[in-house]
């Protein structure tokens, strides 16, 4: 195996980009989605969830181990590309080039996202409805969180067409071109749900 | 009566370390010329566009006919083979300078050892050599002959490199063109018998999973190979045979 280091790296970035990074994404946009219902209905889901059993656990191995990994691998496989979309301007040049901005992009945005949520938690504040409104006040920052979205949604769901086919799943053309509409229709759908969520605590 | 011409920027270099600079060069027009012909109407006569004695043009060609991949330049700004380059479809001036992905010798001439050097580390061929003869293979099905014929077509030009974002000096990728190479002989009844050993090769560093889907590769290849289904077909491949190699397997080969 440790001549095959790299190999299993690149494909343990393409896995955890999806299990269990682009699981929780739905599930954290899904359970954003209930700031749509009204101000108790979102406190209630976030209770919940602060709530679940083995949070701790579920925190370090569900979410911020495999994103890390993801991340900093992520970051060293973007900075080895030479973009060429002004000489070679197709489709999916141009998706392996956003592939590796919004995936730095979306970096810069989590690490500010989870000072402002996740670490201010651990430090005392208390995660509502409320500390989200006062957070998005700021138009700016609203802004910051509408990109860093669609930035995600894209990244995932453009990452899901790439591990399709790095795992061999899609191998046709006429498979990988079947997989962008799905994967287009994915990154449509979160980023409605992503950016609904966001609006409803202004 | 002002003569009709053909412009040429080209960017040149006089050995491997120099640096390169542009230089114009006018020739007069004739029919149904190509980048090579004109090249060579310019070694006869090498005055550059100011009146200039400048030095002949070098570059690398072989086959004349677009099979061998030798004369592979970037021409208008694309990588591709200059024997096939008719100047009556380009627009001028033509621009020609050498494919920056592989060491630059000379001019226009470029060095492809790496791509052979790739070729040879994923044994892209059938061995078939024993201490006795070993008598004909198992056949090939003469639809799967046609289908790994497209494949054969490959002439290691080195345009899929050259077009790739992921083939360059801060990467160790091998390209496209060595990948679809272990399709090629991984397909071929004699050659599977080898298939575990080229597939561990394309596992190791440089290898497949350096692909990052860009697919300009398809594109830009000359000869319509389908580098990104054998890319896509070898993920499976190394997929599995990632498996066979951490749990065991009895189908090992
Ligand atoms: S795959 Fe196509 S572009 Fe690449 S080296 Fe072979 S012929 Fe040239
Ligand atoms: S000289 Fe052989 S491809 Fe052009």
């Amino acid at each position: 195996m440790a001549g095959n280091r790299e190999f299993m790296y690149r494909k343990l970035h393409s896995l955890l980009g999806v299990i269990p990074v682009g699981i929780f994404l739905i599930v954290h946009f899904v359970v954003n989605y209930y700031a749509v219902y009204g101000v108790e209905s979102y406190n209630s889901a976030v209770q919940f969830m602060e709530n679940l059993p083995f949070r701790y656990l579920l925190e370090i191995f569900v979410i911020f181990l495999p994103l890390l990994f993801h991340a900093i691998y992520g970051l060293y496989i973007a900075f080895q590309a030479k973009h060429n979309t002004s000489t070679y301007g197709y489709f999916r040049n141009w998706m392996f080039r956003l592939q590796r901005w919004t995936g730095v992009i979306t970096v810069i945005f989590l690490a500010w996202h989870v000072w402002e949520t996740r670490v201010q938690a651990a430090l005392g504040a208390t995660v509502d409805f409320n500390m989200m409104a006062n957070i998005v006040a700021n138009p700016f920052i609203l802004a910051f969180y509408i990109v860093g979205i669609v930035a995600a949604t894209f990244h995932f769901a453009n990452g899901l067409w790439a591990f399709f086919v790095t795992w061999g799943i899609t191998v046709t053309p006429r498979s990988q071109v079947i997989s962008t509409y799905l994967t287009l229709g994915i990154f449509v759908a979160l980023t409605f749900v992503g950016v609904r969520a966001i609006l409803a605590f202004i | 009566m002002s003569q009709k011409t053909i412009r040429f920027i080209i960017t040149r270099q006089a050995d491997t370390s120099s640096a390169p600079y542009k230089e114009e060069f006018e020739i007069p027009y004739r029919e149904n010329m190509n980048v090579i012909s004109a090249l060579m109407e310019l070694r006869r006569n090498p005055v550059n566009s100011s009146g200039t004695n400048s030095t002949p043009i070098t570059w690398d060609m072989s086959c004349l006919e677009e099979v061998c991949g030798a004369c592979s330049m970037v021409i208008n700004g694309k990588p591709r083979q200059s024997c096939t380059a008719l100047i009556d479809q380009l627009e001028q001036p033509i621009r020609l300078e050498p494919m920056r992905t592989f060491p630059v010798i000379r001019d226009l001439m470029v060095d492809r050892t790496r791509m052979f050097e790739s070729l040879k580390k994923v044994k892209a061929w059938i061995p078939i050599d024993g201490t006795y003869d070993l008598g004909p293979g198992p056949r090939m099905p003469e639809s799967k002959r046609q289908w790994a014929y497209e494949l054969s077509k490959c002439m290691t030009c080195g345009v899929c490199l050259e077009a790739c974002p992921n083939v360059n000096s801060k990467s160790p990728f091998i390209g496209p063109a060595p990948l679809s190479q272990v399709r090629l002989f991984n397909a071929h009844p004699t050659g599977e018998m080898n298939r575990g050993e080229r597939l561990e090769t394309l596992m190791g560093d440089g290898g497949l999973t350096n692909c990052g889907n860009s697919q300009n590769c398809v594109q830009a290849c000359p000869k319509g190979i389908p580098l990104t289904t054998s890319i896509a077909a070898l993920n499976r491949d190394t997929t599995l045979q990632s498996f066979r190699n951490f749990f065991g397997s009895d189908n090992n080969i």
